[in-house]
């Protein structure tokens, strides 16, 4: 790309804007490798924790933030997508149902997590008496990661083209069947990438697993069990647990791998689903 | 994929099932057609009537509401919140304004082919295995014989029969309008509406765009809506000029095509076929 003279300056600023975006990200990968590589092993990963954490492993905290994560997606997912299809298919953008959701999923997108983790503590874990769980803890986490999948996913299959809408009203097609065939296959990227921003979002959170999945270290028996996420584990261990700062740094290295890895896992996935789905043998 | 290969076989025995069918495709009338977009005329007292079996092309200047007629005829229009329809539509004995009309059994009556092409992002066999199973047909070797016959209709078949499990998005233009075409014929329709069928479509594509609707005469009633006049000239047997008079759509004359372009005496629209005016 060649650069006008006249534009030396303005690509000049817009660079270094957009180097400033990448320095703190491969910083931050460096810091945590420096700390956190040594004794990053297999055996970190799978082992119980002992000493209070400061040795032994990780291995129960990926299964309980797997588990939390388990129980999160199975409760935004349906109703997530149940949502954005009431949004998008069966009343209007202007209708008052939509405008009251609407609203209230903005307001539920503002909410500071540590309102969720009261509310989260309150109603899932005393209410319900499902008591300090991972069961409690993914429930409240899918309250706090409704909105962005709600609304990842409407926008979505807003922007399915009015040609295949026309096309299925001309063939008197039924609407479950448009929804099924048609809008979800054509708006999976979009839906995919609004889990993806939820996971995200979920495996970041600590204050809410705090309050609602407890911070015990055991490997959980149950879903009505207490479990340590890994969040809640680099938190304890940087904060509580005297000499726990390396195991914190492994930790948090561990769990940005997690998430770099879910997204390209996600991303092949896409683009699995877009030869399959173009293809599809049916 | 053994049974789709095996089903070539079979290839010209429903070729000439098909050609050997013989309904009698209904007479469409329309008697003082008028279309409001909430205060808006798009079209004012149109009445046209489209004998059984031939093709009534629609012409005129954008704006002047021929697409508007056309979607009162499968009431594509009923979806639009503020629309309202004056006067008479009727496919036969059929009045298709008739508030105890189901609507779904009426547009399988009534398919329709849009100006765009829009195949669904499935396969190509999927594309018309969809509508059919959602119209009640389910088994196997009924869909794959209604998908052969109808892709053999329109000169598909041959170009598409081993890739039938590829996207309908890797078919070319002109093709994904014939599956459109083969998707809506496959419903068995007695009418079909074609809103400019060719406009996004090249010169080559269109010519065969054109034969297919000359043999698709045969079996259909066909009301197609085209801004090329010498399309019409080429393919109606019938042709209704519309225009705008005071910002709002109107007939102004129909007949038969050698009415129209031969004798008329309309000023409108002689100077229109002409090409003094549009």
């Amino acid at each position: 790309m060649t650069i006008d003279r006249r534009d030396y300056g303005g690509f000049v600023l817009c660079s270094v804007a957009g180097i400033t975006v990448i320095v703190p990200l491969v910083w931050m990968i460096l810091a945590l490798a420096q700390s956190g590589l040594p004794g990053l092993e297999w055996e970190f990963l799978v082992a119980a924790p002992s000493q209070s954490g400061r040795a032994g492993g990780i291995g129960p905290m990926i299964v309980s933030t797997a588990l939390i994560l388990g129980v999160c997606l199975a409760a935004i997912i349906p109703v997530g997508l149940g949502t954005s299809l009431y949004l998008s298919q069966y009343v209007s953008s202007t209708s008052p149902q939509a405008s009251w959701l609407g609203y209230s999923l903005d307001v539920l997108a503002g909410t500071p997590s540590i309102v969720f983790a009261l509310f989260g503590y309150q109603f899932f874990a005393i209410t319900l008496g499902l008591g300090f769980s991972i069961l409690a803890g993914g429930l409240t986490l899918a309250c706090m990661t409704l909105p962005l999948m709600v609304r990842t996913s409407e926008q979505a299959l807003r922007a399915v083209p009015l040609e295949l809408h026309q096309a299925g009203e001309a063939l008197a097609l039924s609407r479950p069947g448009m929804i099924w065939h048609v809008l979800l296959p054509a708006a999976m990227p979009g839906i995919v990438a609004g889990t993806i921003l939820s996971i995200g979002r979920a495996l970041a959170e600590t204050a809410v697993l705090l309050f609602t999945a407890g911070y015990v270290m055991r490997l959980p028996g149950s879903l009505l069990d207490s479990g340590r996420a890994l969040s809640v584990h680099i938190f304890d261990m940087a904060m509580n647990v005297p000499g726990g700062m390396p195991v914190a740094s492994r930790t948090a290295l561990v769990l940005l791998t997690l998430v770099i890895l879910i997204n390209i896992g996600v991303r092949r996935m896409l683009l699995h689903h877009k030869r399959i789905y173009y293809e599809q043998t049916n | 994929m053994n049974r789709r290969i095996s089903m070539s076989d079979n290839a010209t025995t429903f070729a000439n099932e098909h050609t050997q069918s013989n309904r009698t495709a209904p007479e469409v009338s329309i008697v003082g057609l008028s279309v409001y977009y909430g205060n808006t005329a798009a079209i004012t007292n149109a009445t046209l009537t489209v004998p059984g079996g031939s093709l009534m092309a629609l012409v005129g200047p954008s704006g002047c509401g021929k697409t508007s007629l056309l979607n009162c005829i499968n009431r594509m229009n009923d979806t639009i919140a503020d629309c309202r329809v004056e006067g008479r539509i009727t496919i036969d004995d059929l009045d298709v304004q008739d508030p105890s009309v189901d609507v779904n059994l009426l547009r399988q009556r009534v398919g329709m082919v849009f100006q765009q092409p829009n195949p669904f992002p499935l396969s190509i066999a999927e594309n018309i295995h969809f509508p059919l199973r959602e119209h009640g047909v389910h088994r196997r070797a009924e869909l794959d014989k209604r998908t052969m016959k109808v892709l053999n209709a329109v000169g598909l078949w041959d170009e598409v029969k081993d890739r039938l499990r590829s996207s309908a998005l890797s078919l070319s233009g002109g093709q994904q309008q014939r599956l459109c075409i083969a998707r809506a014929l496959a419903l068995e329709p007695e009418v079909l509406l074609l809103d400019e069928p060719c406009s996004a479509l090249d010169p080559l594509a269109t010519e065969q765009i054109e034969r297919l609707i000359e043999d698709l005469k045969q079996q259909y009633t066909l009301l197609m809506v085209t801004h090329n006049l010498a399309q019409a000239r080429r393919v109606a047997d019938h042709v209704t000029v519309c225009w705008i008079d005071e910002n709002c759509g109107c007939v102004v004359e129909s007949g038969s095509r050698e009415s129209i372009f031969i004798n008329s005496d309309h000023p409108v629209t002689k100077a229109y076929c002409r090409g003094d005016k549009g």
